[in-house]
């Protein structure tokens, strides 16, 4: 399933021949589309022409009804594309830098560099300008760190920012581009053939361009209307590695190796915890975050484990296995790595750590009709205060002598970073 | 020296949709979709590496790309930038549009349109690397993919640019 991520999967000769190849790609559309001329460009501020803004947002549209075509039928895993992360303070500021150089200098960077493979020797000028700028910029970004951080919002869309599916989204830009599009129309005619506003044509368009636009929309209310996958979907689309990992049970780390996770200072270790509630307030493993199936297919708490750094360890505890396993397909579907499961559960954990007879006793009682229950009761409710919670707390206890195969692996994101970054 | 005669730009949304789908096909093929300014960067700090290859190991920012023995222009978005270059040859060649020559406003001399396109440039430079990306690695790309600061960033360009240009309109008009 794309993307293929040619550079990460056949390595950097194809990886840069295909660069290459796009690259080769984009060029000729930005000198096709006129963006080689600065007063094509500049034209767009005076509302002459507005040939930046429809050429910008069809691109736009276009190549985003596609991404999340291609998404909801399956083709294109979303998840794995990168987004430009969010600082959203620094962004706007940078924004309104760049068209005042824009404005000034003519260009932008892109188009820059095709005016000067055309001969144009303002573009060649511009480039100098900006590698001077860039240049400036890496030489003072150190006196405003601070500010240049702020604001980090990670991977945020315009869809989750709604609360709604991609699609959804999608059809609103759509009708948003077209607004803009219709308006520009109008705006030519005034500002670039000089009409009076009497003499507009409110009906500019042609046939041909009615009915592209009309099939793009089409397009965008099948998005819509398919929905982008659901997680079962992007499961299916997952479960015969994944099912694989865990029949073999190499997913499945034994207490002995949490143990020694949850004390490695060299690890951040999110251990969640997918059991009901008050078993949570009765007894849970020190810095276990209690979180239910359905928590983790909320985006807000998805993406904390997606933007986790690279030293990562998940790892999903019930009380038995059967609710652990769920919330894996659960959270593997959502392409959250390092990701492990605390084999036999909470019940498995205080048969080999003890725990002090005055608080719990073992008794098998609802595990009869329940195999994911808790097989301890406690006398009260202890939370993570007791000696099992983390073995190492208290020193009277010795750890038992513990035989195990050690299975965490790290595996390190695969990071596709932006042609930007 | 030019005997073909130069072609019209076509059609915006027809030039628009070709961009489209050589955005789709970035995010299709590579996972990431297009860009200009971060190779430009990577351009930058290499030939700041000539000179003076200690400072670029010391300023984290450059270092980033080219400190130590690396090399920065190991890198795809060079090879993007290589083939952005070579298909506006490509464009320009079959158009009739290779041409030695300025595009300038009709009230300002060629001297002056050099001077402020390098001043325009140098302003871009620095706030594309502020935004995080330029109007094609920050606005297009993002803004495809739906990402909020991309919006955010593309519309701020368009004020920025709206509220100065009529201050400079003898540069353009």
């Amino acid at each position: 399933m794309a993307p293929l991520d040619i550079l990460g999967n056949y390595g950097t000769f194809w990886g840069y021949l295909t660069a290459l190849l796009i690259g080769i790609g984009f060029g000729i559309a930005l000198e096709m589309s006129g963006f080689g001329d600065s007063r094509r460009l500049a034209a767009q501020f005076y509302f002459t022409e507005m040939r930046v803004l429809k050429v910008m947002f069809t691109a736009i549209i276009v190549a985003m009804t596609l991404i999340f075509l291609t998404s909801s039928l399956g083709l294109l895993d979303f998840s794995k594309v990168f987004v430009n992360p969010t600082y959203l303070f620094p962004g706007i500021i940078g924004g309104l830098i760049m068209g005042v150089g824009f404005i000034v200098g003519g260009f932008c960077p892109g188009t820059s560099l095709v005016a000067m493979s055309t001969g144009k020797i303002d573009g060649m000028f511009f480039v100098g300008g900006v590698l001077f700028g860039v240049f400036t910029f890496g030489e003072s970004v150190a006196s405003f760190e601070n500010f240049y951080n702020s604001y980090y919002m990670g991977r945020f869309t315009l869809s989750e920012w709604l609360g709604v599916d991609a699609g959804v989204a999608v059809v609103l830009v759509l009708l948003m581009a077209f607004a803009m599009f219709y308006g520009s129309e109008l705006l030519e005619q005034k500002f670039g053939e000089k009409k009076a506003w009497k003499n507009i044509n409110l009906k500019p368009y042609k046939k041909g361009t009615l009915i592209a636009g009309s099939l793009l929309l089409l397009t965008g209310v099948i998005t819509m209307a398919i929905g982008q996958p659901s997680i079962e979907r992007r499961w299916s689309w997952k479960s015969a590695v994944e099912s694989k990992r865990l029949e073999s049970r190499e997913v499945f780390i034994h207490p002995g190796e949490l143990y020694e996770v949850m004390n490695n200072a060299l690890l951040y270790k999110n251990l969640i915890d997918v059991r009901s509630e008050s078993d949570y307030n009765i007894f849970h493993l020190e810095d276990a975050e209690h979180l239910t199936l359905n928590d983790l297919t909320k985006t807000d708490v998805v993406k904390k484990f997606l933007d986790a750094s690279a030293n990562t360890v998940n790892i999903i505890i019930s009380n038995d296995e059967k609710t652990a396993v769920e919330a894996f397909k659960i959270m593997r579907a959502q392409n959250i790595i390092n990701l492990y499961i605390l084999s036999g559960g909470i019940n498995n954990w205080l048969d080999i750590f003890t725990i002090d007879k005055s608080i719990a006793v073992r008794e098998d009682v609802k595990a009869k009709k329940d195999e994911d229950a808790l097989r301890y009761a406690f006398t009260r409710a202890v939370g993570e205060t007791v000696y099992p919670a983390n073995p190492r707390v208290r020193h009277g206890h010795g750890l038992p002598e513990l035989k195990f195969e050690k299975k965490v692996k790290m595996k390190t994101k695969k990071t596709i970073s932006g042609g930007c970054g | 020296m030019n005997a073909k005669i130069e072609k019209p730009y076509i059609n915006p949304y027809l030039g628009g949709a070709m961009l489209g789908v050589v955005l789709f096909m970035a995010y299709f093929f590579t996972g990431a979709g297009l860009g200009a300014s971060g190779a430009i960067s990577r351009v930058q700090t290499f030939i700041l590496d000539i000179f003076a290859s200690g400072h670029v190991d010391r300023v984290g920012y450059f270092a980033h790309y080219g400190g130590g023995s690396q090399n920065a222009l190991a890198d795809a978005s060079i090879f993007m930038l290589l083939g952005t270059f070579i298909g506006g040859l490509i464009s320009g060649f079959f158009n009739g549009r290779l041409k030695v020559e300025t595009r300038r406003g009709p009230q300002i001399t060629d001297r002056t349109r050099w001077i402020l396109a390098f001043i325009g440039g140098v302003i871009m430079g620095y706030g594309a690397r502020l935004a995080r990306g330029c109007t094609s690695g920050q606005a297009l790309s993002g803004g495809a993919v739906l990402s909020v600061g991309s919006w955010a960033f593309m519309f701020c360009v368009f004020i920025g640019g709206y509220v100065i240009a009529w201050f400079v309109r003898k540069l353009w008009n």
